[in-house]
């Protein structure tokens, strides 16, 4: 298999259909074009009801875990992928313990959830240390490294995202009931702590599945802004959701895209576009906001059509 | 007291008794000996001070908390079971989500949320149909509580009164026969308080649902209820709001001496009762006053 490193260096041409017939003449590319499509569409989903339920220092934490369990898995000897699912799994019940919202206030779990994460980084180093064979880069265990995804990793990820989404699917009304009306939701029979934990360890699976192929800071990223992004845009939540899907997708293709063409990585494309996107978003919306204040008066609420939110 | 006659009445006709219950929280008698009924169509409201017990009662009708003596029944059965023909709205001071989702969507959660299943808007046949039925059955409790004009807006940017509104309907989605709507009116201002009370009074006599409202201010109530429940010491005395709101009812039910004067406007003046000690502040001022 070819990696970036081996062709000769490619160049971006004016010719838009010869740059993507270049892209695609290569297994690689088109491994990690597919990896990336369905990260995107499972962090964009998971991560649409992680804004909406205010977890997103818990999708943080579970995304870090991915240090521990890779360093773990190289120090014992066991495949890398058994140490991020392990971890992660973990990590989502620990988180789990300290997000119990029927009693718990909000602070004492971010606080719960603060010293999961310090700890699962100092465990992380403390493996590192204690690993004395040939580490492949920490950049890797960080970013990952999407343009160098094997078939098997591919088939691996794609049958997890299968589950999650399956899973997401079947729980969406009582899960996003659940989330946003919780009270209300145990009065009407919801089991709103068990539906709390299993959003938990789906968001887990999801992190430990794309970490491998990202790494643990690009899964966050699209984790989280495509769906702010889309939330940003609309309030309903039927479009917000594929919104979120459509510009995960973009992001991370023209990301990959143009990482082939340049010689930096493919996760500052892909994490600074979704930045850009969103910072846009929020000033178009300010921008029309103070124009429609200006024009109607100060007291004057904002019209809204159709749901649709400035 | 009202003493209630059960051999007689059915199921139908009340829809929630309480007898002699008691509730304990960590081994503290929270209240007891509290009996009260609220029957079909009937506009009950809970008052007494912060910190009384009136949120653990309607806790305790939903069976979230089990009573430690007596016993509460729901339309003919125990507290608990008959929670999907509840209407509940609970205390809250914000909107939690704030932002990202519409008043239609939350109206919506209230018909069917708790339902597994794909969520797709789509659909042909019986599903098809049954997906019109629920959007119609969302348009009409919007149009009940007359949140028209603002339910296609996100939550975020609807008021405190808006909100209610929303919230009411979505208690309304699927035809309860008890409304449990915990200080609806709290955090609201005083136009807003007077059209929610009539809101939820019409709604109470055009549906013939049963209604009990907690608020600590009976004021904006007043031209609606038929009777109240007022928790105090950890006892419940019930009835009319003339015989209830009282100085003689309240001096024995604080067992200190209570005075209820009567404004020019017919408001009611509750002065002396012991306030709970967390919560010695008047929020509303010195013009509005607190029935509990």
């Amino acid at each position: 298999m070819s990696t970036p490193a081996e062709v000769a260096a490619p160049t971006l041409t004016l010719n838009l259909a010869h740059d993507v017939g270049e892209v695609l003449e290569y297994h690689f590319m088109i491994n990690a074009l597919l990896a990336g499509g369905i990260v995107a569409v499972m962090a964009g989903l998971v991560g649409w009801l992680t804004v909406v339920r205010r977890e997103t220092f818990a999708g943080h934490t579970l995304s870090l875990m991915a240090f521990p369990g890779a360093s773990s898995a190289l120090l014992i000897g066991v495949p890398v992928a058994w140490g991020y699912f392990v971890c992660c799994g973990a990590g989502a019940l620990a988180i789990g313990r300290f997000s119990d919202r029927a009693t718990g206030s909000f602070n004492e779990e971010s606080v719960g959830i603060g010293m999961v994460q310090a700890l699962a980084l100092a465990l992380g180093f403390l493996f590192l240390s204690l690993y004395s064979g040939v580490l492949g880069s920490l950049e890797n265990l960080l970013f990952g490294n999407p343009l160098g995804v094997s078939d098997a990793q591919l088939t691996t990820l794609a049958i997890v995202a299968a589950v999650v989404v399956l899973a997401l699917g079947v729980l969406a009304r009582p899960l996003l009931f659940a989330s946003v009306d919780p009270d209300v939701a145990r009065a009407r029979g919801v089991p709103v702590k068990a539906l709390s934990a299993a959003f938990l360890l789906l968001l887990g699976l999801a992190v430990a599945a794309t970490s491998q192929i990202t790494g643990p800071l690009l899964v966050f990223a699209l984790l989280v802004m495509p769906a702010a992004t889309a939330q940003a845009l609309t309030a309903r939540p039927g479009l917000s959701l594929a919104l979120t899907v459509l510009l995960g997708l973009a992001i991370v293709w023209l990301g990959m895209g143009l990482a082939y063409f340049s010689v930096y990585p493919a996760a500052c494309f892909i994490t600074g576009g979704a930045f850009v996107v969103y910072l846009l978003v929020r000033l178009l919306g300010a921008t029309r906001r103070r124009l429609i204040a200006r024009r109607l008066g100060p007291l004057a609420p904002p019209p809204v059509p159709e749901g649709v939110i400035a | 007291m009202v003493s209630l006659d059960s051999g007689v009445r059915r199921h139908g006709s009340v829809a929630l008794e309480v007898r002699d219950a008691a509730v304990q929280i960590g081994g503290r008698t929270i209240w007891s000996e509290v009996s009260m009924t609220v029957a079909a169509g009937e506009f009950v409201a809970l008052l007494g001070a912060n910190g009384s017990g009136k949120s653990t009662l309607l806790k305790a009708v939903l069976g979230a908390v089990a009573p430690t003596a007596g016993a509460i029944t729901v339309l003919g059965r125990p507290a608990g079971a008959a929670n999907s023909a509840i209407g509940y709205l609970p205390q809250r001071h914000a909107f939690q989500v704030g932002a990202r989702l519409r008043g239609v969507d939350i109206v919506r959660l209230g018909l069917d949320g708790d339902r597994y299943g794909f969520p797709l808007p789509l659909g042909w046949g019986s599903r098809g149909a049954r997906i019109k039925a629920a959007r119609r059955r969302v348009d009409e409790v919007i149009d009940m509580v007359g949140a028209g004009g603002y339910a296609h807006r996100s939550l975020g940017e609807c008021s405190g009164g808006e909100q209610q509104r929303l919230l009411i309907a979505q208690a309304l989605a699927r035809r309860p026969e008890l409304l449990l709507l915990d200080e609806p009116l709290d955090s609201l201002d005083l136009p807003n308080q007077a059209s929610v009370s009539a809101l939820v009074s019409e709604i109470c006599r055009e549906s013939g649902v049963a209604v009990l409202l907690v608020a600590h201010d009976v004021n904006p109530l007043l031209p609606y209820l038929d009777r109240v429940v007022y928790l105090a010491a950890g006892r419940a005395v019930e009835g009319p709001v003339e015989q209830v709101i009282t100085g003689e009812t309240l001096t024995g039910l604080y067992g200190l001496p209570v005075e209820v004067l009567r404004a020019s406007d017919g408001r009611l003046v509750v002065v002396g009762q012991p306030e709970a000690p967390a919560h010695h502040h008047d929020r509303h001022g010195h013009a509005h006053v607190h029935a509990g």
